[in-house]
């Protein structure tokens, strides 16, 4: 039915119960990216959403089995492109715990610094986006004034304002820019004084409270049973923080808490993440002052090979829990690689949520989700 | 529970099964047709592995390999791999979606990654590739005219 173009003029017969199918994407601005919704509506509730993915697909695993363990982690800065540090740390990990490369201090909390920036940053970038589906325009500006900070960080830090390459096996690519610590600082500083501008804003919004609360509704049982992970899965009550559950870098050493909502609405979701930026900006101002002196990255080979066997990483990006998975065969390049990507799962759970509403919370329902596509279709 | 306990327990039910404690996590191998009843077990009481966080194949030129990552949200600390190996020329395998939800969508890119086929799955169809694409790319006998790595 909607592979055929056909305008609609009589809408008197429109199948059977009045079903009306619409496509929503591949170019749909609430997407973000080409996601293709064909989504059946009677009336205005939704019956039925099916994805149809691949828009973006490069089959990043098919590609990754013929390039070596240095050259794949730049691949996996295309996957999730707002967490590209997190995806080239849970490469650098795998590869670190296949090969028994011991990586310095200075590299493990110097990375644990950048994966919290990536994270407010993916995260200031979805607040701007949702609220802007949502109808309100100004967030979105708010949000970049900060978001603008990190990206001039990792500028700095790597050369690359998105996509960025600096986590490598064994450390770090160069060792951080000298301004660094001062420049984290004062982004620090501005973004306490300004979170409060996002929650003045968005979260106290009387629209914007009535479009998302109950809206969506994702409880534990069906979390868990879909596989979701992050924040779509913390604000259903499940406990799955990967960053607690199985500390990497400098993870273990710092405090701060899993943020989790039990609602598991629209709302909910929306403000975990709020709550997480918080939560990150503790880590950054632990570690900022306490960065070690040392080498920035540790002895490796040139050629590196993994031992035949098998090998699993998780680590939690700013979506959730991103899986590396690689069967070696002793090779100088994976024999099969895999990336559980969480975005996929989260997807996954939108036909269930979002049954039964109208189309217009879809906008609500698919925005908390917060899917990037290439993640998604890899 | 400990991997030993782990075994016995599993052993008791599926005793053809075979471990491999090489990696990080245990692993269980098993044949295509044991994998339903075992999964089963595994997602009832007392394992109760609710959470399926990887599920994929891998191809071994001679069988194509089913790997499913499960762990259990109540207990973390149990990490269970489960493989089952599927014949090359007639790949089929029971569906795990009606245990896990997650394995819906999952399945359906093994089903057009690998040409498996899932018995019983509610919805098995293509999701990331269009209709007229011809071959498994993920195979490795799968050969793309345009390699772009190769050129």
């Amino acid at each position: 039915m909607y592979t055929e173009t056909e305008i609609i003029k009589d809408t008197t017969n429109l199948g059977p119960d009045g079903e009306l199918v619409v496509n929503m994407g591949p170019q749909h601005p609430a997407t973000h990216g080409v996601l293709h919704l064909v989504v059946t509506l009677n009336g205005e509730t939704i019956k039925k959403i099916e994805p149809h993915l691949g828009y973006i697909h490069r089959s990043i695993e098919k590609m990754c089995e013929s390039l070596t363990y240095r050259q794949f982690i730049y691949v996996t800065s295309r996957m999730d492109y707002l967490s590209s540090h997190i995806n080239n740390t849970a490469c650098a990990l795998l590869i670190e715990k296949g090969m028994q490369i011991e990586v310095p201090e200075r590299a493990k909390v110097v990375r644990t610094i950048l994966n919290e920036l990536t994270r407010i940053a993916s995260h200031e970038l979805w607040i701007g986006a949702m609220a802007m589906d949502l109808g309100a325009f100004t967030p979105f500006f708010y949000a970049f004034r900060e978001r603008e900070m990190i990206t001039d960080i990792m500028e700095d830090t790597c050369g690359a304002r998105l996509t960025m390459n600096y986590i490598v096996p064994g450390g770090l690519m160069y060792d951080i820019h000298p301004d660094f610590q001062t420049k984290v600082k004062a982004f620090v500083k501005q973004f306490k004084e300004k979170v409060t501008e996002y929650e003045d804003l968005v979260t106290g919004n009387v629209i914007f409270q009535s479009r998302t609360k109950g809206v969506g509704v994702l409880t534990t049982e069906d979390a868990i049973s879909y596989g979701c992970t992050g924040p779509v899965a913390r604000a259903s009550g499940v406990s799955c923080d990967i960053r607690k559950i199985a500390p990497y870098d400098a993870y273990d050493r710092v405090e701060f808490d899993e943020v989790i909502e039990t609602a598991g609405d629209s709302f909910s979701r929306y403000m975990v993440r709020v709550k997480e930026m918080n939560q990150s900006i503790r880590i950054i101002e632990q570690l900022i002052d306490n960065i070690p002196e040392g080498d920035f990255v540790g002895k490796t080979k040139n050629v590196l090979k993994l031992a035949k066997g098998e090998f699993y990483q998780r680590v939690e990006t700013a979506r959730g829990e991103l899986g590396v998975y690689i069967v070696s065969e002793g090779a100088t390049t994976p024999y099969r690689i895999k990336f559980r990507s969480p975005g996929f799962s989260n997807l996954s759970v939108l036909d269930h949520i979002a049954k039964g509403s109208k189309i217009g919370d879809l906008m609500a329902t698919m925005g908390t989700l917060d899917l990037v596509i290439p993640d998604i279709d890899r | 529970m400990t991997n030993e306990e782990i075994k016995t327990y599993i052993t008791a039910h599926t005793p053809e099964a075979t471990y491999d404690e090489a990696g990080e996590w245990l692993t269980i191998l098993i044949e295509s047709n044991h994998l339903k009843p075992l999964a089963a077990v595994l997602r009832g009481q007392p394992m109760q592995l609710d959470f399926l966080f990887c599920l994929t194949c891998i191809d071994y030129k001679t069988h194509l390999t089913m790997v499913y990552h499960l762990t259990s949200t109540s207990n973390r600390n149990i990490n269970i791999v489960l493989k089952a190996n599927v014949n090359i020329g007639d790949p089929i395998i029971e569906t795990v979606s009606d245990l896990w939800r997650t394995a819906e969508f999952l399945e359906r890119e093994v089903f057009e990654m690998f040409g498996v086929d899932f018995l019983h799955h509610p919805d098995l169809r293509r999701l990331i590739l269009e209709e007229d694409f011809k071959g498994f790319p993920l195979r490795k006998d799968f050969e793309d005219p345009i390699n772009m790595i190769k050129l």
